[in-house]
């Protein structure tokens, strides 16, 4: 009920890991009130109003982070730049990859998709930077990178090491996850509200507000 | 025979070297290896001979350092203080997070050494000089003052 109290004053848009935002937040101590960060979507976790994001953008040959808590009430506005998919569900190797592929003008002008299309999924491979790396990128089932280019011995240790029975616990997926039926309870309570919200949304993007014409000369 | 004689020894000295006992912080601790940002002359030729100044002293109770902390560096065989612009480690929310250790030159008074920040500066450090009260501390306003972007 609180995440839909802070839906109804902000907006935050359907993204995806892989999707570039822009998000202004409310900085008493800035100059003008209002720090805007450009970047791309690395990470979504936490569940309720601790849900989370962390944007990546590499600013002056500088990579910076930044991690956003989705409900705070600093966080004054989240547009979304480019909707789209990537080929893994976190995209964390982009610290290990040639800054290139996480560089994003600052004034990027949203791009629009028609109405009610499928999600692009960006099939990009990425291209890594030489070791040393951050983590051990063999060992996790990435579809986004190129090939990373190891001797055989680390794909050897990688497979002896590898758990391939975790995909098959229920038990972890249940802890996880949400089942189907509490599913549907729970988006019967929200989903009449939320459908108004966007109809309500549609209506003031396309109202024109009235200017008092002011003279000129 | 002295080479074999190494060989047989047995592995009681190597006990327990093949594990850590903590995961890897990125802390700014002593001899922490930092990246000089400005464009101070002693800064752009330790970091363009490839050795980096190290800290020797972090000025904070706890020995961590983070944005806007006092550091005393070793470059080129000289003492210079400095102040953390930037850091590796997780920080909490609406605090940028940096790929590198940042730290730019300052002398004994607050100003900085170089003249121009050439990498993005953290809004944070606005905010700690308006509330922190701690006159030993840094005085970011002409390191504010210099930056040309902020994250």
């Amino acid at each position: 009920m609180d995440m839909m109290n802070r839906r109804n004053h902000i907006d935050i848009p359907e993204f995806y890991v892989g999707s570039v935002l822009a998000v202004s937040s409310s900085n008493p101590h800035a100059p003008e009130k209002v720090t805007r960060f450009v970047g791309i979507c690395i990470q979504r976790g936490g569940c309720g109003l601790r849900a989370f994001f962390i944007i990546r953008n590499v600013v002056d040959h500088q990579g910076v982070e930044m991690f956003y808590e989705m409900y705070s009430p600093v966080i004054q506005k989240i547009e979304v730049l480019r909707l789209e998919k990537r080929l893994d569900n976190e995209l964390l190797y982009l610290r290990d990859a040639l800054p290139e592929y996480s560089t994003f003008p600052l004034d990027m002008e949203p791009e629009y998709l028609p109405e009610g299309s499928a999600i692009p999924v960006n099939p990009i491979k990425v291209k890594l930077k030489p070791r040393p790396w951050l983590e051990r990128w063999e060992r996790q089932e990435l579809k986004g990178v190129q090939d990373l280019g190891l001797p055989k011995r680390f794909y050897e240790r990688a497979a002896a090491v590898a758990k391939p029975w975790e995909k098959y616990d229920l038990m972890a997926e249940y802890r996880e996850s949400i089942p189907a039926e509490e599913q549907e309870e729970i988006f019967a309570e929200v989903y009449s509200q939320l459908h108004q919200l966007e109809v309500t949304r549609k209506i003031m993007k396309r109202k024109r507000t009235f200017v008092k014409p002011k003279k000129m000369g | 025979m002295a080479l074999s004689m190494w060989r047989k020894l047995p592995k009681l000295m190597c006990v327990g070297h093949g594990f850590h006992t903590s995961p890897a912080y990125s802390h700014i601790i002593k001899l922490t290896r930092l990246r000089v940002v400005d464009n101070s002359e002693i800064g752009k030729r330790a970091m363009a001979e490839g050795k980096p100044p190290k800290c020797i002293h972090v000025y904070n109770k706890k020995g961590v350092g983070t944005i806007g902390d006092k550091v005393l560096l070793a470059i080129k065989g000289e003492k210079k203080k400095a102040i953390i612009v930037g850091v590796k480690q997780n920080q909490p929310a609406l605090s940028p997070k940096f790929d590198s250790n940042n730290v730019v030159l300052v002398d004994d008074n607050g100003t900085p050494l170089g003249t121009r920040i050439h990498v993005p500066i953290p809004q944070v450090l606005r905010t700690i000089l308006k509330e922190k009260n701690v006159v030993k501390g840094a005085d970011y306003t002409k390191l504010i003052a210099l930056a040309s972007r902020f994250v």
